[in-house]
């Protein structure tokens, strides 16, 4: 009985409590009435292998890094830069960069100090890590980065150091004017050298880990869900909204939208093919379609393993012109994807599109110019062109696959469909054992060269082996120019011009998301989303 | 998935030896099986489907149907112009179910010979050398069982790529062993027959004997084990199509049609499951009816 | 008998060393490696990735630290994608999960499918034995990776009466959607076999006496006929319990339940040797110790078989 009536007590201080509460939730800035459920929840296709900010290689794990750690810098909704834990930064030359760090804590009350940085960033570096995103240190052309990567020189070697507690410094080998772009990554954010040292490979465990970021691990269950609850330390806790993110590991997408579609969480992306026309059309607030920085295309073999007809650069032109890039983005795929007929993506951040010519063409001229191209070079629907394509498995690369493997038949090239696991894929695509071999490439930052450069001679992942040393030159004079911008159309000419790929469409992202969660960035074309900067609101409002 | 094994059990214990005399009885027996019956028919017409289909199909499996393609919701509906409707990629699913017919009947088949044939000649081994030989044979056999060979046959379809020689015969070698157990067990009470004795008698080679006397009285049992594993073999398959690992594309089978159809059921595309899915219920529904009928034809115990 | 479990299990010990050898060669074999990318992992990053998991040592060094690793510190060593755990966590996480489904799945399976195939036979060429046989060969036929994605449509999206998975440490309500996907066909099998087998027992000749003596069905089939007639039924438990051990996958990429299924393709596919080689170990020495019990079980059953 006094039980019940404690109970009963309790149930009615909670209410007026909770009203009061509901009261005051209004946002700051916007006057929006809040929900009193200030939680978000999303899918993930798989789990993510690591929490670790210098191991992550992939991008689940770089979400769930993104709120827990913050690094020097972060991105506004737009994809631009704004201060993390640096609030001022500067160079003189774009070679010797200078960080101002603010007053902030790690979430066990440590203070967050320039040497935090160096730690993770020569940790990054250090062979004994083993980091696959080693490669992102170099790549960012520290001083002695390479170095250290092949074992030659000692982590400490590296050219980033803490100058005061408050004040860090970055040495380049070259200018590099979009170095602080570059910082946003997870591979750059701190970490904690003395959790990581007495914890070791367990660091990341609930129980151990130390964040710097707005929310921190409460709970993880692999393949199933994981929990972060709000980080009371983080220097701008009084502005986060949402309390606490829950993600749900879904592997089969359609079984994830049916749980999305019952109210289960607030966001999914990677929707099931298909789904994206109709769910825009039923619900237009909840299913949107953003541009994404990746490329999609196809490689054509150049090398000497390839088939000989495909260093015929009337081949490649062919095998380029007869592709509807229209039929595939707008009746296959159906997610608002832009045809492509340059590599890079045309939201990239300052990079002005050439004039291609065969992009004004109708698909009619093409097929035909295609059909007199295939001819001059020897080949033609009587004697067809016999061609091996490579994709790895997935529904929506299937599809292409299947649909250009039709497109070609008409002009006299055979294609026959291999799909393999992304491993052996990879393998046979960085070994050259294909001649047309499904590709993407999705930008580390947010400027043209990180699309170009991956087709200049000396580039490892230059899987095709395109081979020019124009483009090569083009490309080595942007690195160092104060306006790359011109060459780098110039460069997509030449691409355009020698048929290098077969480019098929820019990314978007499609993803459903809860009508209540507002704030959310959807501008930001490099997908980098900050649970601290959405909130969700009351019904109805 | 592994109802064979009781059939298999049966077998085992049962004494099929039987003279040829008995096979007139058995088929009388057979036809006033009326379910058995019926299944029979099916079976014909799936297998005419699969064979006659390619030729009255006006697309080809392969083929897109542009017009259609980018509205498959609507105008890839069953129609005249596509019997079945189409599947996502605009492609006749007519065309592409009997494809299917064909490549899964082909796994379910040849997956079950395979499966009979080296269980069959390797029970009767044991079986007629007995002593040693037959021990540690069935020592093997006992051992093989404990391997998963599930979980073994992804890791090889995985690692080696994915091939049609590599499924079929992966699918057939998960079954032999029981085969092996029950053509051992019958070639047991086989070898004290006179007919085995009077060949050993006039001098003829173990292996002739075998060949020519143990496996044809073999049969019996063999044909019903066979017609009830090829369901098996074909449910296999469809699990091996649904991780992925199946036939290459543009080809199909029952079990890749259906793993697509029902990634579709949140577009509300029911056709493009209810079709093959038809197909495959309908033919295991009839296998397991053939068999059981041939199972109780061959085995007079009455019921 | 403790002669024989102790024989079966001597066996064991070369199977699974067998086991381990080929898998080890054939990941060996394998092209890929676990940490290839598409972003090109230079060859100084690759060799230190190497050098950390050993797979720069020679071939009979890596299998013998393996074997070692396994019989001196039963540590199955680490997982060479997932970074942060190792392949004895990963197992202590999602074994239970696959173990406590599977069993209610077992469960479910031998009571309702016996239960089933007995009342068919029993009411032999009655609707209700129609029906039983129809109903048992439809769901036999049906495909697990069909009734998933249509018991979460049904009972997540439109009746909203159970959530369409995740685990949360075995509650109820997220237990009973795996266990209905991944009970019926092999609920399906035993309601086969037991009708069948008890259809034989029915018609042999003590049960035709002791019903003749005028005893009641009730008691003719509860007393003398089941134990014969589940004979059958317990040899199939074996291959039945290891299909549901491989069945578990689609459950586990249906249902998010987080068990060891979703290991089977993904860790062959990401060539995460360590947990390949920890599933085979499991999977083998599973199937070995399930045949055990039920060899046992069936003696315990069948007075006419001594070992």
């Amino acid at each position: 009985m006094t039980k019940a009536f404690l109970g009963t007590t309790a149930a009615i201080a909670m209410i007026a409590f909770g009203g009061a509460a509901l009261a005051q939730a209004t946002h700051p800035d916007t006057g929006e009435a809040l929900s009193e459920n200030q939680s978000f929840s999303y899918r993930l296709l798989d789990q993510f292998p690591t929490l670790d900010p210098q191991l992550i290689e992939e991008t689940a794990g770089g979400h769930v890094a993104r709120q827990m750690f913050e690094g020097l810098l972060t991105q506004n909704a737009d994809g631009t830069l704004r201060p993390g834990m640096a609030t001022e930064w500067s160079s003189d030359d774009n070679q010797t960069w200078t960080f101002t760090l603010r007053d902030a804590n790690w979430s066990n009350g440590d203070p967050v100090t320039a040497n935090d940085f160096v730690y993770a960033w020569r940790r990054a570096a250090d062979p004994a890590t083993a980091s696959e995103y080693a490669w992102y240190v170099e790549l960012s052309q520290i001083v002695n980065a390479a170095e250290i990567i092949a074992g030659e020189m000692d982590p400490s070697e590296l050219g980033v150091r803490a100058i005061d507690d408050h004040t860090l410094e970055v040495t380049l080998n070259n200018p590099l004017p979009y170095f602080p772009q570059m910082t946003v990554h997870y591979t750059f954010m701190p970490t904690h050298q003395a959790t990581v040292e007495q914890y070791g490979a367990d660091w990341t465990d609930p129980e151990n880990i130390v964040v710097n970021g707005a929310y921190i691990l409460d709970e993880i269950a692999v393949n199933e869900f994981f929990h972060l609850a709000k980080n009371p330390n983080y220097y701008g806790a009084d502005d986060v909204i949402i309390e606490e993110i829950t993600g749900y590991v879904i592997n089969d997408s359609s079984q994830a939208l049916a749980r999305f579609q019952a109210g289960e969480f607030d966001m999914m992306d990677s929707l099931p093919p298909a789904t994206y026309p109709r769910l825009e059309a039923e619900t237009p607030d909840v299913a949107h379609s953003v541009p994404r920085l990746c490329s999609y295309y196809y490689v054509i073999n150049q090398s000497e393993s390839g088939n000989p007809a495909l260093q015929d650069v009337r081949v490649r032109q062919a095998l380029s012109y007869a592709v509807n890039r229209n039929v595939i983005t707008d009746q296959v795929l159906q997610e608002g994807q832009a045809p492509a007929y340059s590599f890079t993506h045309w939201a990239t951040a300052g990079f002005e599109l050439p004039t291609i010519d065969y992009s004004t063409w109708t698909q009619e001229e093409r097929m035909a110019r295609a059909a007199e191209l295939i001819e001059e070079a020897g080949y033609g629907p009587d004697n067809p062109l016999e061609l091996d394509l490579i994709y790895n498995t997935s529904e929506a690369h299937r599809q292409v696959a299947a649909v250009l493997q039709q497109m070609w038949r008409p002009i006299g090239i055979e294609v026959t469909l291999s799909n393999y696991e992304w491993q052996s894929y990879l393998e046979l695509r960085g070994n050259q054992n294909f001649d047309l071999a499904r590709g993407g490439w999705c930008a580390d930052y947010n400027e043209a060269s990180t699309f170009l450069d991956l087709l200049t001679s000396n580039n490892s992942n230059n899987d095709g082996k395109f081979m020019n040393e124009e483009y090569d030159a083009l490309l080595a004079e942007a690195a160092t120019s104060s306006d790359p911008q011109p060459l780098y159309t110039q460069a997509e000419q030449i691409l355009a011009d020698e048929a290098a790929i077969v480019p098929i469409y820019h990314y978007t992202q499609t993803f459903v998301l809860d009508p209540t969660i507002r704030n959310w960035p959807f501008d930001n074309a490099e997908n980098n989303w900050y649970v601290r900067d959405i909130y969700r609101v009351a019904d109805g409002s | 998935m592994f109802a064979t094994k009781t059939a298999a059990q049966d077998l085992a214990e049962g004494q099929a030896v039987r003279g040829r005399s008995l096979w007139a009885d058995a088929r009388a027996r057979f036809f006033r099986n009326r379910a058995a019956l019926v299944s029979l028919v099916i079976l014909v017409l799936v297998a005419i489907f699969a064979i006659v289909g390619p030729f009255i199909s006006p697309w080809r499996y392969d083929e897109i149907d542009w017009n259609v393609l980018g509205q498959v919701d609507t105008a890839g509906r069953p129609s005249a112009t596509h019997w079945f409707g189409t599947d996502r990629t605009g492609r006749d699913l007519f065309a592409r179910t009997v494809q299917g017919t064909q490549v899964s009947l082909m796994v379910g088949i040849v997956g079950a010979v395979i499966a009979v044939v080296v269980g069959t000649l390797y029970g009767a081994i044991a079986g007629y050398f007995g002593g040693r030989t037959d021990n540690l044979m069935m020592r093997i056999v006992d051992v093989l069982m404990s391997v998963p060979y599930m979980f073994v046959l992804i890791l090889l379809l995985v690692v080696f790529g994915k091939s049609m020689i590599m499924l079929f015969v992966g699918i057939g070698l998960i079954s032999w062993l029981d085969m092996a157990r029950i053509a051992r067990g019958q070639t047991l009470s086989l070898r004290g027959k006179e007919f085995v004795e009077a060949a050993v008698a006039t001098g003829v080679a173990p292996l002739t004997i075998i060949l020519r006397h143990i496996v044809p009285n073999l049969l019996g049992v063999v044909i019903v084990y066979a017609t009830l594993l090829v369901p098996s073999m074909i449910i296999y398959e469809s699990f091996i199509s649904f991780l992925g690992l199946g036939v290459q594309e543009p080809l199909t089978s029952w079990g890749a049609l259906i793993s697509e159809g029902a990634g579709e059921i949140v577009n509300g595309t029911l056709w493009m499951l209810a079709f093959p899915l038809f197909f495959f219920v309908v033919t295991l529904f009839a296998f397991f009816f053939v068999g059981d009928g041939l199972r109780d034809a061959l085995d007079p115990k009455d019921r | 008998m403790i002669a024989f479990i102790l024989k079966r299990l001597l066996i064991a010990v070369p199977v699974l060393l067998i086991l381990i050898v080929a898998t080890f060669v054939m990941m060996y074999a394998a092209p890929g490696s676990p940490f290839a990318s598409d972003r090109g992992i230079p060859p100084a990053v690759m060799a230190n990735l190497e050098a950390e998991y050993g797979l720069d040592q020679p071939f009979l060094v890596q299998i013998w630290r393996y074997i070692s690793g396994i019989i001196f510190e039963f540590d199955f060593g680490p997982s060479f994608i997932y970074r942060d755990q190792d392949v004895n966590d990963l197992i202590a996480q999602g074994f239970p999960v696959t173990l406590t489904y599977g069993f209610w799945s077992f469960i479910v399976a031998v009571l309702v499918g016996g239960t089933l195939g007995i009342v068919a036979a029993v009411r032999h060429n009655t609707w209700l034995d129609y029906t039983a046989v129809g109903i048992s060969v439809g769901a036999q036929v049906l495909p697990n990776f069909v009734m998933a994605p249509i018991l979460v449509l049904i009972f997540t999206l439109w009746l909203g009466w159970l959530p369409g998975g995740g685990w949360q440490g075995g509650q109820i309500q997220y237990v009973i959607l795996p266990v209905i996907a991944l009970s019926t066909s092999f609920m399906a099998s035993i309601a086969r076999i037991a009708r069948a087998s008890m259809l034989e027992v029915l018609t042999s000749n003590y049960i035709r006496t002791a019903r003749a003596k005028g005893l009641p069905m009730r008691r003719i089939v509860l007393r003398h006929a089941l134990k014969p007639a589940l004979l059958p039924v317990i040899s199939y438990l074996g291959p039945a319990f290891v299909g549901m051990i491989t069945g578990s996958v689609v459950i586990d990429v249906y249902f998010s339940t987080g068990g060891i299924g979703q290991f089977f393709t993904a860790s062959a596919l990401n060539r995460d040797y360590g947990v390949m080689m920890g599933i085979t170990v499991l999977l083998g020495t599973l199937t070995i110790l399930f045949n055990l019990v039920v060899d046992l079980l069936y003696a315990w059953i069948d007075p006419k078989i001594r070992y």
